[in-house]
């Protein structure tokens, strides 16, 4: 019963925010480009920068309501499908959505406003500040909400405080500064910087397919390719790099993502292609390629994989030790011999989160039988082939584009885009939903992998979810389908419609 | 520097600000869209007044975001309590939020007037409804919330019904008087912003919403003393975020009326709101842009009278008093208070200065003649 609540939860949490992210990406990278397009028009005052500002602007509009509309069940959702997640830890993760609103969400919002209707009241100087800072805002709502998506990968500068029985922030400039969350945010914006930039390729291609505003296309093709480009290789250093921080501090999340089930000595290889049985604790079926695993984990050729069945070990003793801290804990509260329980729980603090691994399975935490220790074991080792296939799926999705940008950047540089065979045109075209498939693996990767955890190693998803009844969430999942699908619809309607009228939009 | 009690009493009073504003801000948009149908007899009209708040609304919105932001961030108990425990209630609000940008945006996309009309009705909805459950959500704080804590995981549980339960006739009357206010606040600013032929209507109407919501508010001061209230007794200001931990609570009939008869200087504040909604249905006519700024107090008072009514409670509970969540026991740590005091006080004068810049840029009255001339518009 329990378990349906927390899975139609989790369901609607990751389906609603899954939904929200295709427009996200878009809205990160049109805005930036389209505030790239206003400048050039500043400068070079020619008519055909501000037709295309205005053109794609009426896209990145569609898109932007869209964006803004999904947006806010994420915060939402927190409060009524998560509740004991809210109440445990919004001391910390509110801080980051709230200062998000005041700092980042009223600067879009007001200046979207502005971009939209400000054309005839604004100097042409004036409106170019005003794409910017909409552009600025959008970008520094991603840092804010990354900022809170990093504290719960890695949890700093907080404290249990048992009074309460929630986390407490500390030290707030360790969570603003969290590696995790620094890096995670460059990853994700470059993300979206890219998927405007082969936005705005596939359109212009289709253009240039079906031969009208040639000129529009092929000018918005060359700024676009330029941005992606470098977008997309300041997005693969950050991945590496936002990698490279995973695997100091969920190292379980990047062994699953290997699919390294046993320890691998150094220099460590890579595995290519798995089939991964999760009840075996092995691959049954590997393909690797030396040297390779240890220079993308660890950037180094000296330096073991630490395996998922290592961690299974160390996961048994910690859920042990959180058996302990539970025991404690529940004497403080009933007052038996206070002070040396207190000490006890102190001493195994760090894995309290651990023993409520176990409450699913029996809600004496301290009663638990080895069986069912054994369960919570299993459960505290993520996904294999999920996270195997979902982070190479979005690796190959990187590679491809920054051959594809290099491809257009090249034409671009050499004035023939005009020239392109038809079939890399169609190609382009088809392109348009890879970088928004990739971000969604990409946070596939990232929450998936920190099952069974909602906060690393501090707060199981089990434990997390609100007092509600299977059939209230069965309503609201299937409540948002339904809305969410009709305005997917009316979306695209719009959208198609808006590309095949072309430029005539804005005549 | 200062006290945890003092930051609790700052965090109580910035949440009443964040919900004037919301209230005054998106009140004004939400109330021009829940008029869309009536006032707005052809398509054009339609498009003059939508377009009027054209662009604002979205800004305007981020009020109610913020609010909800910092409820979570501030009153993490509160957040979780009411979020989880008014399930249907807060998706429903949530739903009219998304369909409302939605409308704004594809309406003007559409060539077809039927189609358009489907989107009319959809800000009509969007904007009476949310003003509505809000005051609904205000006036069940005077009826309590039916959750308890578990008292050694804090886990909340709660004996609810779903959507009905918060229907109460005294909630309802509540969600009647912030809608009314909303639709006042609306029409003036119609009044202000609109087409002539429009403006007109929405003065007339002013002279009908602005009676209602004195009358509603006058029967909701007389109603409170028969109602059961809540009160705090041995209770501790400055300890630990434990509702558990912070003296009990006991309820007594007529206690939402003690604060006002204790301490009769109270009672300026209701004064104060019905006065100035009198002047706003006075002077819609002649200064429409004065009752605009009236109406907006006139708002603050109403829910002014709320906070010092309730004060210090955030929700009671019906089903377990002890469990009530109050400005003493349900607030952030007192780093987080000072964190986000920082920033509210950093941001919030830019934000209202470039939201006041827009204002100014943007003046002037949203016409007939200018909608059909610009391609951009909604």
């Amino acid at each position: 019963m329990n378990d349906t609540v927390e899975l139609l939860s989790r369901l609607q949490f990751a389906s609603t925010a899954l939904y929200h992210f295709i427009f996200v990406p878009l809205t990160l990278g049109l805005s930036f480009l389209l505030a790239i397009m206003e400048t050039t028009y500043l400068v070079t005052k020619n008519e055909i920068y501000k037709k295309m500002v205005r053109f794609w602007g009426v896209l990145f509009g569609i898109n932007f309501a869209m964006g803004v509309a999904t947006g806010l069940t994420m915060e939402f959702q927190f409060g009524t499908n998560w509740s004991y997640y809210s109440y445990y830890v919004g001391d910390i993760f509110g801080v980051p959505l709230a200062i998000e609103g005041l700092m980042a969400f009223f600067l879009e919002s007001t200046f979207v406003g502005l971009f939209f209707l400000g054309w005839k009241k604004l100097t042409p100087k004036q409106h170019c500040v005003a794409t910017w800072l909409m552009a600025i805002g959008t970008n520094l709502s991603a840092l804010w909400i990354l900022v809170a998506n990093g504290w719960m990968q890695h949890p700093v500068g907080s404290v249990f405080n048992t009074d309460t029985m929630r986390m407490e922030l500390t030290n707030f400039w360790d969570v603003f500064i969290n590696q995790e969350a620094q890096t995670k945010f460059a990853h994700v914006v470059a993300g979206g910087y890219v998927a405007g930039a082969a936005f705005i390729i596939a359109i212009s291609a289709f253009y240039l397919l079906k031969n009208r505003s040639r000129e529009l296309a092929i000018r918005s093709i060359a700024i676009a390719s330029m941005f992606g480009l470098v977008a997309m290789i300041f997005n693969a250093v950050a991945g590496d790099t936002a990698g490279y921080v995973v695997g100091e501090h969920q190292p379980i999340k990047v062994a699953a993502m290997e699919g390294v089930w046993n320890d691998t000595e150094a220099p460590a290889p890579a595995n290519v292609f798995i089939v991964s049985s999760q009840s075996e604790h092995k691959n049954t079926v590997s393909l690797t390629v030396p040297y390779l695993g240890g220079l993308l984990v660890h950037h180094s050729l000296t330096r073991p994989i630490k395996g998922l069945n290592t961690f299974r070990d160390e996961n048994r003793e910690r859920i042990k030790n959180g058996q302990i801290a539970w025991k404690a804990f529940q004497d403080v509260h009933k007052g038996i011999d206070k002070e040396a329980n207190l000490a006890l729980f102190k001493e195994h603090q760090n894995d309290f989160g651990y023993g409520l691994l176990l409450k699913k399975y029996n809600p004496q935490i301290d009663e638990a039988t080895p069986e069912q220790i054994e369960q919570a074991v299993e459960d505290s080792i993520p996904n294999v082939t999920v996270l195997f296939t979902t982070f190479h799926l979005m690796v190959a999705i990187g590679a491809y584009f920054i051959l594809f940008m290099a491809y257009w950047v090249f034409k671009a540089y050499r004035g023939t885009i005009a020239t392109v065979p038809k079939c890399i045109l169609l190609l382009s075209i088809l392109s348009l939903p890879l970088p928004i498939i990739a971000a969604q693996l990409g946070w596939v990767v990232a929450e998936m992998g920190r099952q069974p955890w909602v906060i690393q190693d501090i707060l199981p998803t089990s434990v997390s979810h609100s007092d509600l009844t299977m059939a209230s969430v069965l309503i609201s999942l299937l409540g948002f389908v339904a809305l969410y699908t009709i305005m997917l619809v009316v979306e695209l309607i719009l959208m198609v419609r808006t590309v095949k009228t072309g430029e005539k939009v804005v005549e | 520097m200062f006290s945890y009690e003092v930051f609790r009493i700052i965090w109580w009073i910035l949440l009443g600000v964040l919900l004037m504003g919301f209230a005054i801000m998106d009140g004004y948009d939400m109330g021009v869209g829940a008029l869309v149908p009536f006032l707005g007899k052809t398509d054009k009209e339609r498009r003059v007044m939508i377009n009027s708040m054209g662009p604002y609304w979205e800004s305007n919105q981020v009020w109610l975001i913020l609010g909800g932001g910092a409820v979570f961030a501030a009153w993490p108990h509160v957040y979780s309590m009411a979020f989880s425990g008014f399930y249907f209630a807060i998706l429903t609000l949530l739903a009219l939020l998304i369909i409302r940008p939605v409308c704004f945006k594809f309406r003007g996309k559409h060539k077809d007037e039927s189609v358009r009309r489907i989107y009319d009705w959809g800000l009509c909805l969007s904007g009476a409804l949310p003003p509505l459950l809000c005051g609904v959500a205000v006036g069940n704080i005077f009826i309590g919330a039916n959750f308890q804590f578990d008292p050694m995981t804090m886990f909340i549980q709660y004996k609810g019904t779903g959507l009905f339960e918060l229907l109460h006739p005294f909630a309802l009357l509540c969600g009647l008087v912030s809608l009314s206010f909303s639709l006042t606040q609306g029409a003036t600013y119609l009044a202000c912003k609109a087409d002539d032929i429009i403006a007109e209507r929405a003065k007339k109407l002013v002279k009908v919403t602005a009676p209602i919501t004195i009358v509603l508010f006058i029967i909701g001061g007389i109603w409170l003393p028969f109602l059961d209230g809540f009160q705090v007794v041995n209770g501790i200001t400055g300890g630990p975020s434990n509702p558990l931990m912070s003296g009990s609570v006991e309820v007594v009939h007529g206690a939402w009326a003690m604060h006002m008869v204790a301490h009769p200087y109270l009672y300026i504040v209701p004064i104060l709101g019905i006065l100035a909604t009198a002047v706003t249905m006075v002077k819609v006519s002649s200064m429409p842009k004065f009752a605009m700024i009236t109406n907006s107090f006139a708002i603050m008072c109403i829910i002014g009278t709320a906070g010092v009514t309730a004060f210090p409670f955030l929700m009671p509970s019906s089903l377990s008093p002890n469990s009530s969540l109050t400005v003493w026991n349900a607030s952030s740590s007192k780093l987080s208070l000072e964190i986000m005091l920082c920033a509210v006080i950093i941001f919030l004068p830019i934000v209202l200065f470039y939201i006041g810049w827009v204002i100014r840029v943007m003046r002037g009255r949203v016409t007939l003649t200018e909608i059909e001339s610009d391609e951009t518009a909604y």
